[in-house]
């Protein structure tokens, strides 16, 4: 064989191994989509609708977190802000189209988002962290104190609606379905957004900022795209939320809140596509039954010791620590 | 548009909490020479370096690329310019495979780096002109090594691919061969000379047998401030330079790291 040869063959071996990965991930996406169609008849759709809506808000964190980089310790801020600004718009307005309410309460977490992203962007680290928290408490405060959001009490008995005028989703199967729809976009669009041109632009980053920074990369812009973005997800998974459970309080807004999302996210494995679903399944799943066990009142410390296991032991989550095996073992 | 010089410093000053860590430095770099900028430890070139990279800001003075003043540029829009600079520490993408850090690169230049609603299929066009690069700096067997698994020299060699993806006019080099085993250091002065083809590079060196086989012109920067000018010989002869550089006059550059 010529050197060209070789090369072109080479060349053609790398594309034809990404298509393969490609190809996999699909086959491993249809089975789950598949999994997810029949799920409502082994388990109750409430419970699945919460993890759905759990999962979609580890996602959009975990694109901050897992492909930028950046802890953010506010997000309930936003998911919060798509929970009141849906069940405000539903509550005040009968006969409020849901489809209208979630477009309008996750542009509204956007706009919140890209505010938080100017102020906190330009910091690293830990004070990135303490910014978005700080920025997220005082939404907090805000909550509380507007008349709108009830305070401690909260919105109770917001009408699910009927969805695009002939959908009622008062009926959970209907509603379930319509759930996994909103997650499976958000889900896409994370998988798009990772492995787009900008995806590749975001991992440059990640992986060494001055760099990216000398290549002529404005990096805080890009940040700030992402932050964004982030934020958008993170308000449609709190409107959606909110129509499921019809109801909007405080506790999306706590602090609790945006820990729980690390937890989540960290537990299943940063930086991976799965890892916030397994996550978010996991640490649902275990608080439903832990609830109704007789250790109920213990669940925050079984949570933290998990949590604290999860650091110590197996850091890269258990998608991560599954393919670090995978690759040890198959490859 | 082609000055004689392409960058210029100004009595360039930075001062950290009343230490005064550049001293009027005026520096003037030929286009197409290869200038180095040498000096003992702690001389301040690796705080020039990052003035002129706009990494730090200078206290007071000017900097100018192609006569045009840069002085409060910010480092990707200098970048963007035509100054690319390398770190000390290899600037590589550790998790990225060889091509696709010299693609991120290219990339910049194809105005699709905010389209995230794009498959990154988009970034294969670039696929060719990224081989090409790599193969200009032997590193064509690796493009799909993810760049952690590189030895030292190739992740070197690899950094400079990328800075070349850029068609930098001026290319500012910290330190490239520090930390490098004999072999590598004769591949990367062999590289730097390929590179310098039709640019300008200026660069912090500590191992002066690189300095005199490479360079033009060399600055000698001593506590903050220019000790002399010239070229190797000029400089190597200037008795200021050997005390400052050894501490006595006696055997120099012999190759001294």
């Amino acid at each position: 064989m010529s050197t060209s040869a070789i090369k072109t063959h080479s060349r053609k071996a790398y594309l034809e191994s990404k298509q393969r990965a490609a190809r996999r991930n699909m086959i491993l996406y249809g089975v789950l989509v598949a999994f997810a169609l029949v799920a409502p008849v082994i388990f109750y759709p409430v419970f699945l609708m919460k993890v759905l809506c759990f999962a979609l808000f580890a996602i959009a964190f975990n694109l901050l977190l897992g492909y930028v980089g950046l802890l953010s310790f506010g997000h309930a801020a936003f998911l919060a802000t798509g929970g009141y600004t849906t069940g405000y718009l539903l509550t005040t307005y009968s006969g409020f189209s849901p489809e209208m309410a979630i477009i309008i309460a996750t542009s509204a977490a956007t706009l919140l988002g890209f505010a938080f992203g100017v102020v906190a962007i330009r910091r690293q680290g830990i004070y990135f962290a303490m910014i978005t928290l700080a920025l997220a408490q005082l939404v907090f405060f805000f909550y509380l104190q507007s008349p709108f959001t009830r305070g401690e009490d909260g919105m109770h008995g917001i009408p699910r609606g009927t969805l695009l005028g002939f959908i009622d989703l008062q009926n959970n199967l209907a509603m379930y379905y319509f759930v996994l729809a909103v997650f499976i976009f958000g889900f896409a669009l994370v998988q798009r957004i990772v492995h787009s041109p900008y995806g590749h632009v975001l991992k440059a980053i990640k992986e060494n900022e001055p760099r990216a920074i000398s290549l002529g990369y404005n990096v805080d812009r890009y940040k700030l795209v992402a932050f964004t973005i982030s934020a958008a997800l993170a308000g449609l998974a709190g409107s959606v939320k909110t129509i499921v459970f019809q109801l909007a309080s405080l506790t999306d807004a706590h602090w609790h809140m945006s820990g729980e999302v690390i937890l989540m996210t960290l537990v299943g494995g940063v930086g991976t596509l799965l890892g916030p679903v397994i996550g978010a399944t996991f640490v649902i799943s275990l608080e439903h039954q832990l609830a109704q066990s007789p250790v109920g009142d213990w669940v925050d410390v079984i949570l933290g010791v998990i949590f604290i296991l999860c650091v110590l032991m197996f850091r890269a989550g258990f998608v991560g620590e599954f393919q670090k095996f995978y690759k040890k073992n198959f490859k | 548009m082609s000055s004689e010089f392409v960058l210029e410093t100004r009595d360039l000053v930075k001062e950290f909490k009343g230490f005064t860590a550049v001293d009027k430095v005026n520096l003037k770099v030929r286009r197409g020479h290869i200038h180095a900028l040498i000096g003992p430890n702690g001389a301040g070139k690796t705080t020039v370096f990052n003035l002129l990279t706009k990494f730090l800001i200078p206290t007071r003075g000017h900097i100018l690329f192609n006569e045009q003043d840069i002085t409060s540029m910010k480092p990707a829009a200098i970048a963007r310019k035509g100054i690319i600079r390398s770190f000390q520490i290899s600037a590589v993408f550790p998790h990225m495979t060889a091509l696709e850090n010299v693609r991120v690169a290219l990339q910049r230049f194809e105005g699709n780096s905010f389209h995230f609603w794009k498959s990154e299929k988009a970034l294969n066009k670039l696929n060719d002109r990224a081989y090409a690069l790599l193969e200009s700096v032997g590193l064509e067997s690796f493009a799909d090594t993810v760049t952690v698994e590189l030895s030292y020299g190739r992740k070197r060699a690899l950094e400079l691919a990328t800075t070349l993806a850029m068609e930098p006019e001026l290319v500012l080099l910290d330190e490239p061969t520090q930390g490098m085993g004999h072999e590598d250091v004769d591949r990367v002065v062999e590289l730097i000379r390929q590179a310098a083809v039709g640019r300008t590079i200026l660069m912090v060196e500590h191992n002066l047998s690189v300095v005199s086989k490479l360079c033009d012109q060399i600055t000698v920067l001593t506590r903050g401030a220019v000790l002399t000018e010239g070229d190797y010989q000029t400089v190597s002869q200037n008795p200021q330079v050997k005390e400052a550089y050894m501490g006595s006059e006696s055997n120099v550059l012999e190759g001294a790291h």
